[in-house]
C-alpha cells in the first residue's frame, strides 16, 4: 500500500489551487433500496485523463450518468470548472460542456454519420444548411484528432471503432470541454484501443479533460494520469496512477487480496468429443458470419476462444446450441449433429449431451419473470426427473432448485423468488448449474463471467475447471483476455467468421493474441 | 412481485382501475344530462337485483368466459388476438353444421359434437393470422381485425345464399333439432327461481369447465410453461428448444378454439339457430374480460360475471332511461381496457410506492 | 368490358375513397415514424367524423365541424399519448381502447344529442364540403383523354382531397428536409440518441401523436362531411387497419403511402361499382367484393408484396438507461 494514503473526499493528487474541471461534492442516489452511490467526492483536473475503476455494479455508471442528467443525485453538487452547476438534463450537461460516449453507442444505425453528429445541434428550422455546415467541421476536427471517418457512410455499415469515433465527434461537434467515455474499450481489439489512446493523449494534450470508465485495470495503468476507485457505491481512493501498481488497485476494488490466477492442473485430454469443420453460417442481411470454421474439443480440456466481440462467437455458440442454423459438418462423439431443420434445435443438443451457458443470460439463459425453481429446469422441462406426461412434477421441480441453489451457493436461496431479483453473479449461478448439473458432455460457456462480482469470477472458474477434471469438454467463450488465459488449455482466436489459429496459453502472450484478433494472420509462431 | 404484497398486485390495483373507468362512466352519463346514480341503480339492479337479471347476467358471461380466455392464453404467448369476434362467428357456424347435420338422439351427444365443431372451427379461423404472425411476422392485431370483417362477410353469404331456409326471407339458418336443445337453467335451476326466458343454459358449466382446463393447462403442463416462457422470451424460447411457430400456432389454436366455444352458448344454448352477427361484440368484451382478469382463469371468470351484470344492467338501462344508449357498455368496457390495461403504470406507480416492502440487502 | 367513363367514374371515386385513408396512413406514418404504434387510427377517425358531422349539423358549418373533429381526433390522440409515452403502458391495448371508447362514444353521445339512433341529422349545404372544380377544367375537357382525366377524375372534388394530395409532398419535406424531421425519425429508431442529444423525447413524440390526431381528425371529417352526408355508426368501416396495413405496404415512406391508398381506394370503388362480378361464367358474390379490401390487407401484410422494416424503436416506451 505505497502511494494509496489518501482517503474519500480528500484526493492526494489534486494540484492545489487549480480549478478542477469536474468537482463532486458529497454525491448520494439510491434505486430504491439500493445505495448505489454513497457520498461520492472527486476532483478531476483540467487537462488530464482520470481513470475510475471498479467491480460492475460498484457504481461508476450511476455517478456518470448522473453528470450527464440521466439520473438526478438525491444529495451533493456538481462544480462545473469551480461553478455550480445544476444538471437536470443532457441539454444541460451538453452546455456545460460534457460529452460522453456511452458503452452502448447512442447512434441512429439508418442514419448518416453526418446527420448523427447533427442531430440535437442543428442550427436551424431547415436541415441542409446545418449539414453543410457540420460537413466542414467534421474536415477539420477529422484533420485535427486523427478521427477519419466518412461523414456519408450509413452508422449500420461501420464497424465497432468508427461507430465510436461518430461518438467522440459528435462531442467535439457540441464544444465538449470534458469528454467521459464508459468501458470504451470491451468492443475494441487491443490496436484500436491503441489508436483510441492515441486519441485521447491528443485530446488531452489539447487541453480537454477525459473521464475514463473501465475495469481493465491495464487500461488505467496504460493511460490515465489519475485513478479514482469505487467500491460498492462508494468512492474509496483517488491517487495518481504513477504512484500505484495493479496489485494495489485490484485490492481496492475488491476491498481484500484477489487471486488473479485460477490453480489448475495441466489437462488430461481424453477423446474427441466435439469435432467441427467447415462451419458456416450466413445471417438475416446475407452476411457471412462463420466463413468456414474447423476445431476439435477433447474429453477433459478447455479450448478458450478469445476474440472482439462480433467477429462470429456468438453465431458458434448459437449454431452449436441449436439456436441458429448453419452448414458445415459438426460431430458430438463421432455422432453428426443436424445444422439445420427440426432436429437442429436446443431440445435436440441437450438430448445430444450439449449445454449451453449462453453469453447473454438476460436474453437467452434465464426468464427474468419466472421463478427460481422454474429457471433451474429451463430448457429440461420435458425431461423425466420433472414428471411423465403433460403434467409438469412442480414438486419435483422445486426439490431439484433447492439442490442447485445450495451446491451452487446461490444467494438468496429462495427458490421462489424471480430471477430478476437475483443479483448479476447469483443469476449466472442458476444458469450454470442448471448446465453443469445436467452432465452434459460438452458444455459452451459464453462470457461466464461478464457483469458477475469478484466472489463469484472465482467460484465459476472453480467449478469450471472441476467440470473438466471430470472429463468433460468445455468450448469458452470469452472477450476478456484474462479470462482465456487463467481458464483455457488451448487457445482459439477468431477474427471476422474465421479462426486465426490455435495457440497453447503457455507459449503465447496477449501481444500475439492482440495481432490475432486484429486480423493478422498467424501472429510470429505457427 | 416487486417487493408488494400480493393482494395488492392482483386484486387492489384491478379495482381502482375499475373504480376509476367506472367514475370516468358516470361522468360521461352526467355529460349528457343524466344522473349516473340512477344509472347505476337501474344497472344493478338489473342485473343482479333478480333471479330474471342473474339468468341474462350469467348467460352474458358465459360468452365472455370463453372469449376471455380465448385472448387470456393468446397473451401467455404474448401474442394479442383480437379476432375472438370472428372466431366465434366461425365457431357458430361450426356448431350450425353439426346442430343441423343429423337428428341429435340427446343434448349431451350433440353438446359434445357441437363444442368440437365449434373449437375445430373457430381455432380455423385463428390458424390462418397465427400462422402468417409465425411465419411471415405479419401484425396479428391487423390480420386478426381484418378475420372479423372477413368472417363477418363470409357469414352473411352463407346465411343469405347457401344456410338459409328455403321460401324464407330471414337470413338465418333453421331451427336446430329438438335433440340438440341445450337444458336452460329452467330444466335444471328452477328451484332457483330461474324462469323459462332465462337464456342461461348448460354451457356455463362448460365455461367452468374451460377454466380449469385453462388453469391446468397454463400453470401445470409442460405445454403451458413453454407457452408463458415464449410469451416472456422469444429468444430465450428458443434458446431452451421452445419451437416459435409450433408454440405460436399452438396457443392461438388453443386461443380460436375457446372463442369459438363461445357458440355454444350463443347459437346452440340460446339461439337454437345460427343468426347474423350472432357474436354481438362478446368477442370484443373478451380482451377487457382478459386484461381486468390479468390472464388468469379465475380473473377472467370474475371479470367475465361483472361485464355479464354490466351487459345485463345496460340492457336494462336502455329500457328504463332510453337517453342512454347501450353503446354505454362499449364506453365502460373501453375504459376498463384503458385504464386497466393501458394506463396501469398511472395507478399501479403510486400505489406500489405505498405498499413497497424496503427489500432484504439481497440485491 | 369497361367503357371510358366507366373507367373515369372509377377512378373518380377511387381518389374520393382513398382520401380517408390518405389522412390516416400519413397520421399514421408521424406517430410510427416517432416509435407510437398507433392502432387506434380507426377509433380517432370515427370520433373525428362523428364530432365534424356534429358540430357541422348544429351551426351549419362545414369548417367548425372540421375543427370540431380534428379537436376530438386530437384529444385521443393525448390520451394514446398519455398512456404510451407518460405512463409506458402497452401501446396496442391503448390503441384498442380508444377504437372501442369511439365506437361506443359517438353513438352514445349522437343518441343523446340527436335521437336518431346514433346518427347525426343528414348534412345540407355549408355544412358539407362542396365539390370544387379546378381552374380550366371545362376548356380542357375537350382534350382526348387527358382532358377527361383532368375535368372529371381531378377536377370536382372537395377540398379535403386536395389537401390529402397535397399532404404527402408536405409530410415528405417536413420528415426529410427539416431539423423536426430529423429529430422524428430519429427517436421512433434510436430515443437513446435523441435523448443524449439534449432534445426532449416525450415532447417530441407527443408532438408527433398530435400531429397523427390532426390528420385523422381531416380523415374522419372528410368521411362525415366529404364522402357522405353525416354521421353513421362504425362508419369507419376498418379503414383505420387497412390505412396500417397500407403504412407497412408503403414501408413508412409519404410517396409510396399515396400508392398504396389509392391502391386500396381502387379497390374498395371496385367493390362499389361492381355489386356483383360475371368472371368466366361464375359469380362473384357481392359479400366477396366488400371483403376484398380486408382480404388484399392480410395478403399485403403476409409479406408477399416485399418486406418492410419498422422504424426500430416502434412500440417500446422509452426508458432511460446508462
Amino acid at each position: 500500500m505505497t502511494a494509496i494514503d489518501t482517503i474519500a473526499g480528500r484526493p492526494g493528487a489534486a494540484a492545489p489551487g487549480k480549478v478542477p474541471a469536474i468537482e463532486l461534492r458529497g454525491i448520494s442516489k439510491a434505486f430504491g433500496p439500493v445505495q448505489a452511490n454513497k457520498d461520492i467526492a472527486i476532483r478531476v483536473e483540467r487537462g488530464t485523463i482520470h481513470g475510475i475503476i471498479g467491480e460492475n455494479g460498484a457504481g461508476k455508471s450511476t455517478l456518470m450518468s448522473i453528470l450527464y442528467g440521466f439520473y438526478k443525485a438525491d444529495a451533493g453538487e456538481i462544480l462545473i470548472g469551480g461553478q455550480r452547476t445544476e444538471i437536470p438534463d443532457s441539454q444541460a450537461a451538453i452546455r456545460a460542456g460534457i460529452g460522453m460516449v456511452f458503452q452502448h453507442f447512442k447512434l441512429v444505425e439508418n442514419f448518416t454519420v453526418l446527420e448523427n453528429v447533427v442531430l440535437g445541434a442543428e442550427d436551424g428550422a431547415m436541415l441542409r444548411p446545418s449539414l453543410a455546415k457540420a460537413r466542414k467541421l467534421l474536415v477539420d476536427l477529422a484533420r485535427e484528432y486523427e478521427l477519419q471517418v466518412d461523414p456519408d457512410a450509413k452508422i449500420e455499415d461501420l464497424g465497432v471503432g468508427m461507430q465510436q469515433r461518430v461518438e467522440i465527434l459528435k462531442a467535439l461537434y457540441r464544444q465538449a470541454d470534458i469528454l467521459i467515455l464508459d468501458e470504451p474499450t470491451g468492443v475494441l481489439t487491443p490496436s484500436e484501443a491503441d489508436h483510441l489512446f492515441r486519441i485521447l493523449r491528443g485530446l488531452r494534450d489539447e487541453g480537454k479533460t477525459i473521464v475514463l470508465i473501465t475495469h481493465k485495470l491495464r487500461e488505467i495503468m496504460d493511460v490515465t494520469d489519475n485513478v479514482s476507485v469505487m467500491r460498492r457505491g462508494e468512492m474509496v481512493a483517488t491517487v495518481r496512477t504513477a504512484d500505484t501498481s495493479p496489485t494495489d488497485l485490484a485490492e481496492l476494488m475488491v476491498g481484500r487480496k484477489v487471486l488473479l490466477r485460477v490453480d489448475k492442473t495441466p489437462a488430461q485430454p481424453g477423446a474427441v468429443v466435439l469435432d467441427v469443420q467447415g462451419l458456416r453460417v450466413t445471417d438475416g442481411k446475407g452476411v457471412e458470419r462463420l466463413r468456414g470454421i474447423d476445431f476439435q474439443v477433447r474429453a477433459g480440456e478447455i479450448l478458450g476462444i478469445a476474440g472482439v466481440a462480433g467477429n462470429g462467437q456468438s453465431e458458434l455458440l448459437e449454431v452449436l446450441g441449436g439456436i441458429r442454423e448453419a452448414s458445415g459438418a459438426v460431430t458430438l462423439n463421432g455422432q453428426p449433429l443436424d445444422l439445420t431443420g427440426p432436429r437442429a434445435d436446443g431440445r435436440a443438443r441437450r438430448d445430444a449431451g450439449i449445454a449451453h451457458v449462453p453469453e447473454d443470460r438476460h436474453r437467452l439463459g434465464l426468464i427474468l419473470d419466472f421463478t427460481a425453481w422454474e429457471n433451474t429446469g429451463f430448457g429440461y422441462q420435458d425431461r423425466a426427473e420433472y414428471g411423465t406426461g403433460a403434467l409438469i412434477d412442480q414438486q419435483a421441480m422445486r426439490r431439484d432448485a433447492q439442490g442447485k441453489m445450495q451446491r451452487f451457493d446461490v444467494r438468496p436461496a429462495d427458490c421462489w423468488l424471480h430471477a430478476k431479483n437475483f443479483s448479476g453473479g447469483n443469476q449466472q449461478k442458476i444458469v450454470l448449474a442448471r448446465e453443469i448439473e445436467c452432465d452434459p458432455d460438452l458444455l459452451l460457456v459464453g462470457q461466464p463471467t461478464r457483469g458477475v462480482d469478484i466472489g463469484a469470477i472465482e467460484f465459476i472458474h472453480q467449478r469450471l475447471i472441476e467440470m473438466r477434471d471430470a472429463g468433460k469438454a468445455i468450448l469458452l467463450v470469452s472477450v476478456e483476455l484474462d479470462e482465456i488465459f487463467a481458464l483455457s488449455d488451448r487457445i482459439a482466436v477468431m477474427f471476422d467468421g474465421r479462426i486465426m489459429g490455435e495457440r497453447l496459453p503457455e507459449q503465447t502472450d496477449e501481444t500475439e493474441l492482440g495481432l490475432m484478433m486484429a486480423g493478422m494472420a498467424e501472429g510470429r509462431r505457427t | 412481485m416487486n417487493g408488494i404484497p400480493r393482494w395488492v398486485d392482483i386484486a387492489l390495483i384491478p379495482l381502482i382501475n375499475l373504480a376509476l373507468a367506472l367514475l370516468v362512466s358516470a361522468l360521461v352519463i352526467a355529460l349528457i344530462g343524466e344522473n349516473p346514480a340512477d344509472a347505476m341503480g337501474v344497472m344493478i339492479r338489473g342485473a343482479v337485483g333478480s333471479a330474471y337479471g342473474w339468468g341474462y347476467t350469467l348467460y352474458y358471461a358465459t360468452n365472455f368466459i370463453f372469449t376471455g380466455l380465448a385472448v387470456a392464453v393468446a397473451f401467455h404467448a404474448r401474442m394479442f388476438n383480437i379476432g375472438g369476434e370472428g372466431q366465434a362467428a366461425l365457431g357458430g357456424l361450426g356448431v350450425a353444421l353439426v346442430c343441423l347435420a343429423i337428428p341429435w338422439p340427446h343434448w349431451t351427444l350433440a353438446l359434445v359434437a357441437a363444442s368440437f365443431g365449434a373449437a375445430l372451427f373457430g381455432a380455423a379461423w385463428a390458424a390462418v393470422p397465427a400462422w402468417l404472425q409465425a411465419t411471415r411476422g405479419s401484425h396479428i392485431v391487423i390480420t386478426t381485425i381484418m378475420f372479423n370483417f372477413i368472417a363477418s362477410a363470409l357469414l352473411v353469404y352463407l346465411l343469405v345464399n347457401v344456410l338459409k331456409v328455403p321460401g324464407s326471407m330471414a337470413p338465418e339458418t333453421a331451427r336446430f333439432p329438438e335433440g340438440a336443445r341445450l337444458p336452460s337453467a329452467y330444466d335444471w335451476g328452477a328451484w332457483m327461481g330461474f324462469g323459462r326466458s332465462a337464456p342461461l343454459n348448460v354451457a356455463f358449466f362448460l365455461a367452468l369447465g374451460c377454466c380449469v382446463a385453462v388453469w391446468v393447462l397454463i400453470w401445470k403442463t409442460r405445454l403451458g410453461y413453454e407457452i408463458r416462457a415464449f410469451g416472456q422470451s422469444e429468444p430465450a424460447a428458443k434458446y431452451a428448444g421452445i419451437r416459435p411457430v409450433r408454440t405460436i400456432m399452438i396457443a392461438m389454436l388453443i386461443s380460436g378454439g375457446l372463442a369459438g366455444l363461445m357458440a355454444v352458448n350463443a347459437v346452440q344454448g340460446e339461439a337454437e339457430r345460427l343468426i347474423i352477427d350472432s357474436v354481438q361484440g362478446a368477442g370484443f368484451v373478451g380482451i377487457a374480460v382478459a386484461l381486468m382478469g390479468r390472464s388468469h382463469p379465475l380473473g377472467v371468470l370474475l371479470a367475465a360475471i361483472l361485464f355479464g351484470a354490466l351487459y345485463q344492467g345496460g340492457a336494462e338501462l336502455e329500457f328504463e332511461i332510453p337517453a342512454i344508449s347501450r353503446e354505454m357498455i362499449v364506453v365502460i368496457q373501453a375504459l376498463v381496457i384503458l385504464f386497466t390495461g393501458a394506463l396501469d403504470n398511472m395507478v399501479r406507480g403510486p400505489v406500489e410506492g405505498m405498499f413497497r416492502r424496503p427489500r432484504k440487502g439481497a440485491a | 368490358m369497361m367503357d371510358l367513363s366507366t373507367l373515369i367514374q372509377l377512378l373518380d371515386s377511387t381518389l374520393r375513397l382513398a382520401t380517408p385513408l390518405l389522412f390516416a396512413c400519413l397520421a399514421g406514418l408521424f406517430s410510427e415514424r416517432a416509435g407510437i404504434f398507433d392502432i387506434g387510427l380507426e377509433g380517432k377517425m370515427l370520433a373525428a367524423a362523428f364530432f365534424a358531422a356534429a358540430a357541422a349539423a348544429m351551426t351549419g358549418s362545414v369548417w367548425l365541424g372540421l375543427v370540431a373533429g380534428i379537436a376530438s381526433s386530437v384529444a385521443l390522440s393525448l390520451l394514446h399519448g398519455a398512456a404510451s409515452i407518460t405512463f409506458r403502458g402497452n401501446q396496442l391495448i391503448s390503441g384498442v381502447a380508444i377504437n372501442f371508447l369511439a365506437a361506443g362514444l359517438t353513438v352514445v353521445i349522437g343518441e343523446a344529442w340527436f335521437e336518431l339512433g346514433g346518427r347525426t341529422p343528414a348534412l345540407e349545404g355549408a355544412a358539407r364540403f362542396q365539390e370544387i372544380t379546378l381552374p380550366l377544367a371545362g376548356t380542357l375537357s375537350g382534350i382526348p383523354v387527358l382532358g377527361p382525366l383532368y375535368a372529371e377524375v381531378l377536377s370536382g372534388h372537395s377540398i379535403l382531397v386536395y389537401v390529402g394530395l397535397l399532404a404527402v409532398p408536405a409530410t415528405w419535406f417536413v420528415l426529410f428536409r427539416t431539423r423536426f424531421g430529423l429529430r422524428l425519425r430519429a427517436v421512433g429508431e434510436n430515443p437513446g440518441a435523441v435523448d443524449t442529444a439534449g432534445i426532449s423525447v416525450v415532447r417530441l413524440r407527443y408532438s408527433a401523436v398530435i400531429i397523427c390526431g390532426l390528420l385523422c381528425g381531416l380523415a374522419g371529417a372528410h368521411l362525415a362531411t366529404g364522402l357522405s352526408a353525416g354521421f353513421v355508426k362504425d362508419m369507419s368501416a376498418g379503414r383505420g387497419f387497412i390505412a396500417l396495413a397500407a403504412l407497412i405496404f408503403a414501408k413508412w415512406r409519404p410517396w409510396y403511402a399515396l400508392g398504396a391508398c389509392l391502391l386500396f381506394g381502387l379497390l374498395d370503388a371496385l367493390g362499389n361499382r361492381f355489386q356483383s362480378l360475371d368472371l368466366f361464367g361464375a359469380t362473384v358474390p357481392t359479400q366477396f367484393m366488400q371483403a376484398l379490401p380486408y382480404i388484399l390487407t392480410v395478403v399485403i401484410l403476409a409479406g408477399f408484396v416485399g418486406k418492410a422494416t419498422p422504424p426500430r424503436a416502434g412500440g417500446t416506451p422509452y426508458v432511460k438507461e446508462r
